[in-house]
């Protein structure tokens, strides 16, 4: 039977194999998108399950609602990485620290 | 009457600001003719106050013409005191200053030539001139005028400023503002005595106005505050002794008498009014005026007789040395001083004022006498290079010579009467420290008379010891130079004759100088006074007049009969007169101890304090720490996302954890 419990691991293996992608990753910074979509689903996981566990719908609705925004989140940072590439030929995320003080 | 109090203040100060701002557009003739009228017409009134006052048809004035302000019940305000005692140093500063105003006329016609060619500081510097001198006389009005604290330390300093302005009025040469740093430097000494006396007062008698000051203090004279730590002083002592510091720096008392001979750098009409006859005795002024306060203090008096008796021998005795003809003059001038305040000293006040006045006359005419020589030597002072003068500036040499004799105390000038009447005052008196006031006078007669007589000899006798150009152009000095001359002449021989009896041993100055009846000395001579001739037969038996006659028989002797003489002394006394020719080391200890000092006390507190500590401590201390402080924080700032996702990833783990096991 798979419990609650399965359910909170699988979001949680998620959410780390997300933060792993983010610190990890020197070169591309597409793979920083997909590892906040990662992110973003492990949430929803737990939304999920924990929905489901109390019998609240509430949780799914929401699950909806963090689909939607991610989708615009997505094309929103693909579009961010489409002008940064125009604009230094590069995507690659040790190149980016214009902000280093 | 108070309309013409203010007139006889105003007048002078219209005439100073007319000749000052507009000087360019009236010239010459129209700023000497403006300034002398304005002073003349204040002559004038101040006469018609004296002889009113004295005649009965005038009353004393004390009423206030202004109120400046009201604080916690402290009235500061600008009134007028007129009695007796003020309308005579009325009529004197007046009097000189006029003269001396005319005198100037002559005396600066070619100012243009004491200024570098083509300098533009020598523009209308006449004009210049002539509105310093009527501002003095206006401050110096308001002086003797004033009835209350704070119009004396007003006019106090404006004649300070003036005195300051004049002594450097040729301020392109470096003596010169050398010079008049110095009387400003040595002053403010003396005026942070009076503005703590002032305080003092305020502070005890709770008011400004000298009859409620004199009332408050009659009525409690014993009272007592504490100073440097638990000492109890009367406060009358204190507040005297610190007004008299005050007095001691504008009256070049010792040891702040440091500035005045330096003064004569300034021209020599100044000298005459500023520095002779009138600002140096506003001093014994004050003092004078005072006088209810000081009489409740013996200590405080006898402080003013040794501060005197120490000046009017010792500074006598520095002016036999000195080869500038105004520096003896000036040396000669703080031994008179010395004279008045030993007056003052032993409550024979109006004996001080008395000389004062007498002395106004005289010195002025020594120092107009002594400028007109100098205009003569087409401005050489050293009186090294001058004798024989006589035979060419004959009124100069007559008026001279009434001056000297004045000064000397010669029986029946004025001088005579003034400084018998101080020394046998000193003689009456019982004070503490008069036995030593006494000899310092006496001694102080023959060194009057030596140095005096020195400078006539120098100057008048004997052989020119100019070189040929300058003899070639010797001549008696112009009108305007010469006729003040015998204008001050008449009151140097015949003042004393007149006044003596009334101011010294009569009831002039009753009601403007209270004497404690235990004090009085005057009225205890004034017992045998019988007439001014009296006095004069009186002279011939006692001490002062053969001292005298001793002093001129020994300058004739040395610098007329025997003039190889002076230098064997000189060289035989050389430890002597270094000390006399160092001035008693009081000029090396003023600019090497105390300006010295100072200026090193300043060096430190310029490279360390505030070059170190607050320039490199607290202004840029706390910008380089706030710099190295970012310049460690700006390494967070890597510009890379991961380590700024980290940052919220660690933030997030401490707030979780704070949330799940903290913040039960």
């Amino acid at each position: 039977m798979i419990g609650l419990s399965h359910y909170l691991v699988l979001g949680a293996l998620l959410f780390a194999l997300g933060m792993a992608g983010i610190f990890l990753n020197r070169k591309n910074a597409i793979v920083l998108l997909m590892s906040i979509e990662l992110i973003l689903l492990a949430v929803n996981f737990n939304f999920i399950g924990f929905s489901t566990f109390m019998g609240d719908l509430a949780g799914q609705v929401f699950v909806f609602f963090i689909l939607t925004v991610a989708a615009a989140e997505s094309a929103i940072g693909l579009a961010i990485m489409v002008a940064l590439f125009r604009n230094r030929n590069s995507i690659d995320v040790a190149d980016l620290d214009t902000m280093k003080g | 009457m108070k309309t013409i109090y203010l007139l006889i203040v105003l007048f002078p100060l219209v005439g100073a600001l007319v000749a000052g701002l507009c000087g360019a557009r009236i010239g010459r003739e129209g700023a000497h003719w403006v300034t002398s009228l304005s002073v003349g017409i204040s002559f004038v009134l101040s006469l018609i106050v004296l002889i009113g006052l004295i005649a009965g048809w005038v009353q004393p004035f004390n009423d206030t013409v202004y109120t400046w302000m009201v604080s916690e019940g402290i009235r500061f305000e600008i009134g007028f005191l007129v009695d007796n005692l003020s309308a005579m140093m009325m009529t004197v500063v007046t009097f000189v200053a006029l003269m001396v105003h005319i005198y100037t006329i002559g005396y600066m016609s070619h100012d243009e030539e004491n200024w570098p060619a083509g300098s533009l500081a020598g523009v209308n510097s006449y004009q210049r001139f002539f509105s310093y001198i009527a501002l003095f006389t206006f401050a110096m009005l308001m002086l003797v005028m004033a009835n209350n604290f704070l119009q004396l330390f007003f006019a106090w300093e404006a004649v300070g400023l003036v005195s300051y302005l004049l002594i450097g009025f040729w301020f392109n040469r470096p003596t010169a503002v050398f010079a008049n740093l110095k009387a400003f430097l040595v002053n403010r000494g003396g005026d942070f005595g009076l503005l703590l006396g002032i305080g003092a007062v305020l502070l005890y008698f709770g008011s400004l106005d000298y009859v409620e000051v004199f009332a408050a203090a009659e009525a409690d004279p014993d009272r007592t505050m504490s100073i440097f730590g638990g000492a109890e002083w009367k406060v009358v002592t204190v507040a005297g002794i610190l007004l008299f510091i005050g007095a001691m720096g504008k009256s070049a008392q010792a040891p702040l008498h440091v500035w005045l001979p330096d003064s004569m750098e300034g021209p020599t009409p100044i000298s005459a009014l500023i520095h002779a006859a009138t600002m140096v005795t506003a001093g014994i002024f004050l003092v004078a005026r005072m006088s209810p306060l000081y009489e409740l203090s013996e200590v405080a008096l006898s402080f003013i007789l040794v501060i005197g008796a120490f000046t009017a021998f010792f500074m006598g005795l520095i002016g036999l040395v000195q080869n500038d003809i105004k520096r003896v003059v000036a040396y000669s001038t703080l031994s008179q001083l010395g004279y008045m305040v030993v007056a003052l000293g032993v409550s024979a006040y109006a004996a001080g004022v008395f000389h004062l006045m007498t002395h106004a006359f005289f010195k002025a005419l020594l120092f107009l006498g002594a400028g007109s020589v100098i205009i003569a030597m087409h401005h050489k002072q050293d009186m090294r290079e001058m004798g024989g003068l006589k035979a060419y500036m004959p009124v100069t040499y007559w008026t001279m010579l009434i001056g000297t004799l004045a000064l000397i105390g010669f029986p029946g000038f004025s001088g005579f009467f003034s400084k018998d009447a101080i020394i046998e005052a000193v003689h009456a008196s019982d004070r503490a420290g008069a036995g030593f006031a006494y000899l310092m006078v006496l001694l102080g007669v023959f060194v009057t008379a030596l140095y005096s007589f020195r400078l006539f000899f120098m100057v008048f006798h004997g052989e020119g010891r100019m070189d040929h150009h300058t003899r070639e152009h010797l001549q008696e000095s112009p009108r305007v130079v010469t006729v003040p001359l015998i204008l001050l002449a008449v009151p140097s021989v015949l003042i004393g004759l007149f006044t003596i009896g009334p101011m010294v041993f009569g009831g002039y100055f009753d009601g403007a100088i209270f004497v404690h009846r235990a004090n009085d000395v005057l009225a205890h001579l004034g017992q045998d006074y019988s007439g001014p001739f009296g006095f004069i037969a009186h002279g011939f038996v006692t001490l002062p007049l053969y001292l005298a006659a001793a002093g001129v028989f020994t300058a004739w002797f040395l610098y007329l009969k025997r003039p190889d003489l002076p230098a064997v002394i000189q060289s035989r006394l050389r430890p002597l007169h270094a000390v006399l020719e160092n001035k008693y080391g009081f000029d090396a200890f003023y600019i090497k101890g105390i300006a010295g000092g100072s200026r090193a006390l300043g060096g430190f507190f310029s490279r360390v304090t505030d070059a170190r500590l607050i320039d490199g401590v607290l202004v840029n201390g706390t910008a380089h720490s706030i710099g190295w402080v970012a310049g460690v924080l700006r390494r967070l700032q890597t510009g890379y996302l991961y380590h700024y996702a980290f940052a919220m990833i660690i933030g997030l783990v401490v707030m979780l954890t704070w949330f799940v096991f903290g913040a039960r």
